[in-house]
């Protein structure tokens, strides 16, 4: 049952991935991810890590492609040019991926970590949970989980004075000024 | 399922966001690319918490997951600067800052 829901998962994951890539309409790419995204939080659920998976589903699927989605919106789709400026770029592309996959799963899989072939070890009941997360991220890790939260606002403040209507004032070629 | 069946999926989800990123010249899904990479390392971070039997890798997928936020909103927000400068969205285009 396990290997069932894992390989639909999988294979929900990566087509996401190539639908994301693939789309040439930003938004059909935008939608693409959301698959993604829930099949990742399936994936995390097998991997008994309820509150990343839902962290997952609640953050990113919820509110950060709902942001994608308005700025799509604001900015419209398509206008990207099908010519290659290098040529067979694609190609090339595609090609040094695949070996940077060949060489990053040679590399796990000579790697010495035994315990990477089985299943990992049994956790107890609440392995995972916000319970326990949320301990963690309440004493041993309280001052990351701070810094991230003033790192959020510092990307807030940068947004707002990046995507700021520029006044009447201002030259047109000058950097956008302080907020 | 074993471990490194999550270990390879993911290296395979990293493959597919750096094809994204080396062929799309649009800076929008150059940004889902990125997404993409992000999520595949977070999907490894949780593996190895699994394997190891500690949630601290768990942790650490959160705070990925805050970094992600911090730079879609930065990219976003300099995204519709560009628009509003009706400059052309094309990476192969905005090349001011190529040296």
């Amino acid at each position: 049952m396990e290997a069932v829901i894992f390989f639909l998962a999988a294979i929900g994951a990566i087509g996401g991935a190539i639908g994301v890539v693939a789309m040439q309409n930003p938004f059909y790419s935008v939608l693409a991810l959301v698959a993604h995204l829930f099949s990742l939080a399936a994936l995390f659920l097998l991997l008994t890590s309820a509150f990343v998976a839902a962290a997952q589903v609640v953050v990113y699927a919820g509110a950060v492609m709902v942001l994608y989605v308005f700025v799509v919106a604001y900015v419209g789709g398509g206008g990207e040019p099908v010519a290659d400026p290098i040529h067979g770029q694609r190609f090339l592309g595609i090609l040094v991926a695949s070996i940077l996959f060949v060489e990053l799963s040679a590399a796990i899989l000579s790697s010495a970590l035994l315990a990477l072939g089985t299943h990992g070890p049994d956790v107890p009941a609440g392995f995972g949970d916000p319970a326990a997360i949320g301990r963690l991220l309440l004493e041993k890790f309280l001052l990351p989980f701070e810094a991230s939260s003033i790192l959020l606002l510092i990307a807030a403040v940068g947004a707002i004075v990046l995507a700021q209507r520029k006044r009447e004032s201002e030259p047109q070629e000058g950097v956008s000024g302080p907020a | 399922m074993n471990i490194e069946w999550y270990i390879v999926l993911s290296a395979l989800l990293f493959a597919i966001g750096a094809v994204g990123i080396l062929v799309r010249r649009s800076p929008m899904v150059i940004l889902l690319c990125l997404e993409l990479m992000l999520n595949a390392g977070n999907l490894a971070l949780v593996a190895f918490s699994r394997e190891v039997g500690n949630q601290q890798g768990q942790v650490f997928a959160l705070v990925v997951m805050v970094i992600a936020a911090c730079e879609v909103v930065v990219g976003l927000g300099l995204i519709v600067a560009i628009f509003r400068r009706k400059l052309p969205l094309n990476v192969d285009d905005l090349r001011e800052l190529r040296g």
